[in-house]
């Protein structure tokens, strides 16, 4: 590869995102554990009404899910689009105006809602001047990402381009039509709908803000780092396309399934279910293409622990990918719903899927872009890795248990016809698995810290030889 | 939904399960395609691409996910207006468990319900029975141990805003209660409103300035006795509480009880008998009754 070709990359904005990637995972899974903590300590806080949990469980899911997240796509996607389509950014202004602006969309988020100033949906709570600010990042990123793919080399565009781009596409038209509101005052403001209709579209928002933010995109990252950590080609061009359409396309249908049994129509209810069920399909082939990729080199899973963090995120994603379908069935539903059976369902596919293919990601990413052959010390990455990943299974193990638990608990019913179990039995009845979730959450931060002095190690290093051949 | 919507619902969910066999029915043959262990050609950043087959498994599972999703479609509502072979609906299945347990359990409360309140007190099956619907309905406010809040009685001593007899239980639990104990912020200047707290709390033995409490008598002599009494013993009928015992529904230091009289207080418990039903409130009444009147 030509020197002067490298130089002309933009690995500013890159290295920036990388480096908020480590930052804002530990802030977002630190609000993650202090609130964690607060189930089993429920006086922790008391008094005072800035870290009272209903304010900070939105910073946490806003911190892991847009900060943390949004920052290790933003730097995988601008590293991806330009090597893979041997061309610079169309703009370091514009790049430059993204990272920014984005920045300043999280800072913002982290003031605003503790103070309480939340338009009160979920995982888009943030009130409508910021919706607007996020609205313009979001497109100067678009911008930025096709216009670069525009100005590519080759004819084709690379798979992991495809899931980029439906990420950044669909995540503007979602956050759009969802934040529509009419404006009361600077921090308040009202949905622009009402009853059924506007719980609809916050979950047909929520779901896909999961379809496409935490997998498209993912995915998308995941087929580049995948194949290049294993130095092996890519399984199925084919499947690739099949998984890529059909997952697109039916996913736009699940978000009802977060509304099984509530005043939605029954038709929307039954689409919501069979659709989840579909997704099943498409799922499972990303996981295949991935985890197959690694055919014929699975002896590198012995050694190398970045592989590991990326083959084990994609067992996480199956895993879950499985789970979700099960859990849209309407009978299944009816158990899980309101449980925190949900809860493990999310964490499994957050911590197992989307943490642990950004760590792989980051961990592959941060000694290219600093001049380094590999991290400061791989066996802390090895440390990480197991860290990791007992925290995420004692996390989800525990919130399983208890969901079921508690579901069972309040349909249990007497030969008489009346409950079984009040409300404060489920809640005694669940406290210990707190405990066991608490442990796993700070097992998972801690492996956080862990990457984050050896990200400092290795910058500090400065670059060395090996890799500049 | 008007036929318009109901058929372009019907459209857009049949075009994306045919879309989805097209594809996997397309990609069977996709041009250019190579035997094992051979590359498409096309090299991105070194990342080469198989194309290899689709795994026979995976696709008998798409297959399987869309042939159960095209039945479902059939059996149950979710093309538009069309309502399903099955007939099924969440009303119609709700009302059939309501009713079947209606049936079932009918019998029981029925049996309960024509015995008089006192003597199913003492039934230890029927205060279980209206324990178990006490902790899942007056829970929240009356606390799972049915000891109260701030606000909220106490149901397990014999201090009773409104009676403790069967019949009044039993009526505020249907019937639901509003106390209401007015503001005299504006009535009463600082001076007065500072005696009569000194008087109220000697009432129930507080240690108290005597002088503020002797004045603090005439204000109450004027503006309580309505309500609560000469005596200061309150009034069921009304549910001016007793204010000469120790138990206090919002708390009797001197602070609260200032804050009660400036700004008033307004008690709600709800009506119970659309939640509850007759049947039901008349356990819960027998519980209720039962806590303080243990032998």
């Amino acid at each position: 590869m030509s020197e002067t070709l490298t130089l002309t990359y933009n690995y500013k904005v890159v290295k920036q995102f990388s480096i908020m990637t480590v930052v804002w995972g530990i802030v977002g899974m630190l609000v993650g554990v202090i609130i964690a903590a607060q189930l089993f300590f429920p006086d922790l806080t008391y008094g005072i009404e800035y870290l009272t949990f209903g304010r900070l469980r939105p910073l946490h899911t806003n911190a892991v899910v847009f900060a943390f997240g949004g920052s290790a796509l933003m730097a995988t996607s601008l590293y991806v689009v330009q090597r893979t389509c041997q061309a610079p950014l169309i703009s370091n202004a514009l790049a430059a105006f993204v990272f920014w602006g984005w920045q300043l969309v999280i800072v913002l988020a982290a003031v605003s809602l503790p103070m309480g100033i939340t338009g009160g949906k979920e995982y888009a709570e943030l009130e409508w001047p910021i919706d607007i600010l996020i609205a313009v990042v979001w497109i100067a990123y678009a911008i930025l990402f096709f216009g670069t793919i525009m100005k590519r080399k080759s004819a084709h565009i690379y798979v992991a381009n495809w899931f980029y781009g439906a990420f950044i596409i669909t995540v503007a038209v979602l956050h759009i039509v969802n934040s529509a509101a009419i404006p009361v005052t600077l921090t308040k403001s009202y949905s622009a709908y009402g009853g059924a209709i506007d719980a609809m579209v916050q979950w047909w928002y929520g779901h896909n803000a999961v379809g496409f933010f935490l997998t498209a995109g993912f995915l998308g990252m995941m087929y580049y780092f995948i194949p290049k950590q294993a130095e092996r080609p890519v399984y199925s061009y084919r499947l690739s396309i099949v998984h890529f359409w059909a997952l697109i396309a039916t996913y736009m249908w699940a978000g009802p399934h977060h509304l099984q049994y509530t005043a939605l129509p029954d038709w929307a209810q039954s689409l919501g279910m069979v659709f989840s069920l579909i997704l099943l399909a498409p799922s499972w082939g990303g996981m295949i293409n991935g985890i197959m990729t690694l055919s014929g080199a699975w002896h590198k899973l012995r050694t190398d622990p970045i592989l590991k963090f990326l083959i084990v995120s994609l067992s996480f994603y199956g895993m879950s990918t499985f789970e979700g379908p099960m859990m849209a069935i309407k009978t299944v539903n009816a158990l899980s719903h309101y449980t925190d059976w949900t809860i493990g369902h999310v964490h499994s596919g957050a911590l197992g899927w989307v943490a642990f293919v950004t760590i792989g990601a980051m961990y592959y990413l941060i000694p290219k872009l600093y001049g380094r052959k590999e991290m400061f010390s791989v066996d802390l990455i090895n440390v990480h890795f197991w860290v990791s990943t007992i925290g995420v299974v004692l996390y989800i193990a525990a919130m399983w248990i208890a969901g079921v638990m508690q579901g069972l608990m309040w349909r249990a019913v007497n030969a008489d016809g009346t409950l079984t179990y009040s409300f404060i039995e489920s809640v005694t009845t669940t406290y210990p698995f707190y405990a066991i979730r608490l442990v796993g959450g700070i097992l998972f931060l801690s492996g956080m810290f862990f990457m984050a002095y050896n990200t400092y190690k290795t910058i500090q290093a400065g670059p060395d030889n090996a890799a500049n051949q | 939904m008007s036929e318009f919507w109901s058929w372009w619902i019907i459209l857009i969910t049949v075009v994306n399960v045919l879309g989805c066999w097209a594809l996997l029915y397309w990609t069977r043959r996709v041009k250019g395609s190579v035997g094992e262990n051979e590359t498409t050609g096309h090299v991105y950043d070194g990342i080469e691409e198989y194309n290899n087959p689709l795994p026979k498994w995976w696709l008998n599972m798409f297959n399987i996910c869309l042939v159960f999703s095209v039945a479902y479609l059939i059996l149950y509502p979710g093309l538009g207006n069309f309502a399903g072979v099955l007939g099924w609906s969440q009303t119609n299945q709700h009302t059939e468990e309501v009713t079947e347990a209606k049936k079932t359990y009918a019998p029981l409360f029925e049996k309960y319900a024509l015995i008089p309140l006192q003597q199913l007190s003492k039934m230890k099956q029927a205060t279980e029975m209206g324990k178990r619907i006490f902790v899942n309905t007056c829970f929240g406010c009356h606390g799972s141990d049915a000891r109260g809040n701030p606000g909220y009685p106490d149901l397990t001593d014999n201090d009773w805003l409104y009676g403790g007899s069967p019949t009044n239980i039993e009526s505020s639990i249907i019937n639901g209660r509003n106390g209401v104990m007015p503001a005299f912020e504006a009535a009463l200047n600082a001076e007065q409103l500072d005696n009569v707290v000194q008087y109220v709390g000697q009432l129930s033995g507080n240690k108290v300035d005597i002088a503020k409490a002797t004045d603090g008598k005439m204000v109450f002599e004027q503006h309580c006795f309505a309500c609560h009494g000469n005596d200061g013993k309150g009034n069921i009928a009304l549910g001016a509480p007793n204010l000469t015992d120790s138990n206090w529904l919002y708390g009797g230091s001197s602070t609260i009880i200032a804050k009660t009289i400036r700004e008033g207080r307004m008690g709600a418990m709800p009506a119970h008998l659309d939640i509850l039903g007759k049947e039901r409130a008349h356990l819960v009444a027998a519980y209720v009754y039962s806590l303080s009147n243990r032998q």
